[in-house]
């Protein structure tokens, strides 16, 4: 059994990466099948269970008279009337949704490299380090919701309010994590570089930088869950335009199905948001999991 | 702990020059001028607020509202991910089938609830509890999905040679394997449970903390609402250090934990 599973990995390693891997594995298990009857096999896991639940509530709320539960048919009617409504330009999906999304990447662009860049100052000396990390504790430990009433002292409640507000919640993640990562580098490495007198700039590239990605990326994992958090909240506490702006207008003004369907654009949002996330980690970290990977199989 | 004492000293003692810079600032930069002090008033008025505050029942009320909230929530999501990503996790052809369902829920943005769970619950607790179990179900769920899988494949073998039962699979094999996982779901749990409960009581308006803060804020009381802001802050360093303290105790026998002792 544990043969199999090795070979399965072993084949994995100069192939493409872990999930077909661990359906080769499985496969090899379950037994052998026909190439037609394995793809057909895997649309059917993807797509069933979602098809099921979406046709149960299709089903059971068809019939709903119910003021807050109006039928899955009725939200999907309102769903392309209310956002992508003519004229496009006009539409709530530019008007709304597109501003929205802009912010998000605004304070997420400046989180990430603001904490990139003090994570590695900071991790890189240990006095530093020191007598940064209580404070630094101390306001990742601030639930970030907090920081929007005292931050529209400073910006009132436009644009730059919300970048901002994104922005400082997403940045302790990635800035602790880079820190984390930083410190976690291996000193034979960090020998290594010094004996082969890598420039400063060099070092941080090839050395630092690289060794403390994955780190980094775990920390922009977590900062993209909240800064979409962030992006919905201070649009919901006084805003003109947005998406979180909208569906609290449509709750406010009892317009459900319209609410229901901005609910489910913005689950979409994060769906999308949370692929692009996966796309680009995996193109930058190939080499850190094929490595795992290799680690994996050998051990 | 292991630490010679005088590094101990040294980083403790950076630390708190570390707060005090901090404090120091806070008071220098409104007292300057730099920044307007009806915006930010100097630490003194705020620890001031703050110590008033700490007299009245009014905040301790609060304080036990927000903890109640976060726990309840904390608690079902941390029960219902355990029990469920346990049996999703060893039975191959329910993870098959959920993988997908699973993947799509979880980035779902839990505050997209936020006008659903006002109109079904109202203000109470019960809405924030939604957005709460919500998101902090999802960190654990992950988590516990991924330590099932972790199981060496010979040990599960060893198991599967010896007959042993599927309890008897769970407690020994499994749930040892799992721990460590389940403990960082917990941990981020915890936090993500805080920020969405506050997040509640702010926008919802279900008592606690952040209504506390909401209703400074309207009010203009502004050195309150940093007070406020502090303890939120306190909340959630006590949350971060009280779930770290449970997983080394609960993990004292995982190398990675013991490793770190050694180091």
């Amino acid at each position: 059994m544990s043969g199999t599973g090795g070979t399965g990995r072993m084949s994995g390693t100069g192939g493409t990466g872990g999930v077909r891997d661990r359906v080769h594995a499985a496969e090899a298990r379950t037994g052998a099948r026909t190439g037609l009857g394995r793809v057909l096999r895997s649309v059917l896991l993807v797509v069933g269970l979602p098809a099921v639940l979406l046709t149960a509530w299709w089903v059971l709320t068809d019939g709903s008279t119910s003021y807050f539960n109006p039928p899955l048919r009725t939200i999907v009617g309102t769903f392309g009337e209310t956002w992508f409504g003519s004229p496009f330009a006009e539409s709530r999906f530019v008007q709304d949704v597109v501003p929205s999304v802009l912010r998000l990447l605004a304070g997420y662009g400046i989180a990430l490299v603001v904490g990139v860049v003090l994570g590695v100052a900071i991790g890189s000396s240990r006095a530093l380090r020191a007598y940064a990390e209580p404070v630094l504790e101390f306001f990742r430990a601030v639930p970030p919701p907090v920081m929007v009433p005292i931050l529209m002292l400073f910006l009132g409640i436009g644009t730059s309010m919300k970048i901002v507000v994104i922005a400082t919640g997403c940045l302790w993640p990635i800035l602790l994590n880079t820190v984390e990562g930083v410190r976690g580098l291996d000193p034979v490495l960090r020998d290594t570089a010094r004996a082969y007198r890598l420039g400063r700039a060099a070092t941080v590239r090839h050395l630092v930088l690289r060794g403390a990605s994955p780190q980094i990326v775990t920390g922009a994992r977590q900062a993209l869950s909240i800064g979409i958090i962030l992006m919905v909240i201070s649009e919901m506490f006084a805003a003109k335009d947005g998406l979180g702006f909208s569906i609290v207008q449509f709750q406010r003004s009892f317009a459900i199905p319209e609410m229901w369907s901005g609910v489910i654009l913005l689950g979409v949002v994060g769906v999308l948001l949370s692929l692009v996330f996966r796309a680009v980690t995996n193109a930058t970290l190939s080499w850190y999991l094929g490595y795992r990977q290799s680690q994996h199989g050998g051990a | 702990m292991s630490a010679t004492l005088p590094a101990a000293v040294r980083v403790w003692g950076l630390g708190g020059a570390g707060v005090a810079t901090l404090l120091l600032v806070v008071e220098l930069v409104p007292r300057l001028g730099i920044v307007d002090a009806r915006y930010l008033p100097p630490t003194s008025q705020i620890l001031g607020a703050l110590a008033e505050r700490l007299g009245r029942a009014e905040l301790w009320t609060a304080l036990g509202q927000t903890l109640t909230t976060w726990f309840t929530g904390l608690a079902i999501a941390l029960v219902a991910g355990v029990a469920l990503g346990v049996v999703i996790g060893s039975v191959p052809w329910l993870r098959a089938v959920t993988a997908s369902t699973i993947e799509f829920l979880r980035p779902v943005p839990s505050v997209a609830l936020i006008p659903v769970a006002i109109l079904l619950y109202g203000t109470g607790m019960a809405s924030t509890l939604l957005l709460v179990v919500y998101a902090s179900f999802w960190q654990v769920l992950v988590q516990v999905l991924s330590g099932v899988q972790d199981v060496d494949p010979v040990a599960s073998d060893t198991a599967r040679s010896y007959r042993f039962s599927p309890l008897t699979r769970i407690r020994t094999l499994v749930w040892p394997t799992t721990l460590p996982y389940a403990m960082t779901g917990l941990r981020l749990a915890a936090s993500v449970a805080l920020i969405l409960t506050v997040t509640g009581e702010l926008l919802i308006g279900t008592p606690g903390i952040g209504r506390l803060l909401g209703v400074a804020q309207s009010s203009g009381a502004v050195a309150s609402m940093y007070a406020y802001v502090v303890v939120a802050g306190l909340l959630g360093v006590a949350v971060n250090l009280v779930a770290r303290a449970l997983e080394r105790r609960t993990l004292f026998w995982h190398p990675s934990v013991r490793g770190e002792a050694v180091a």
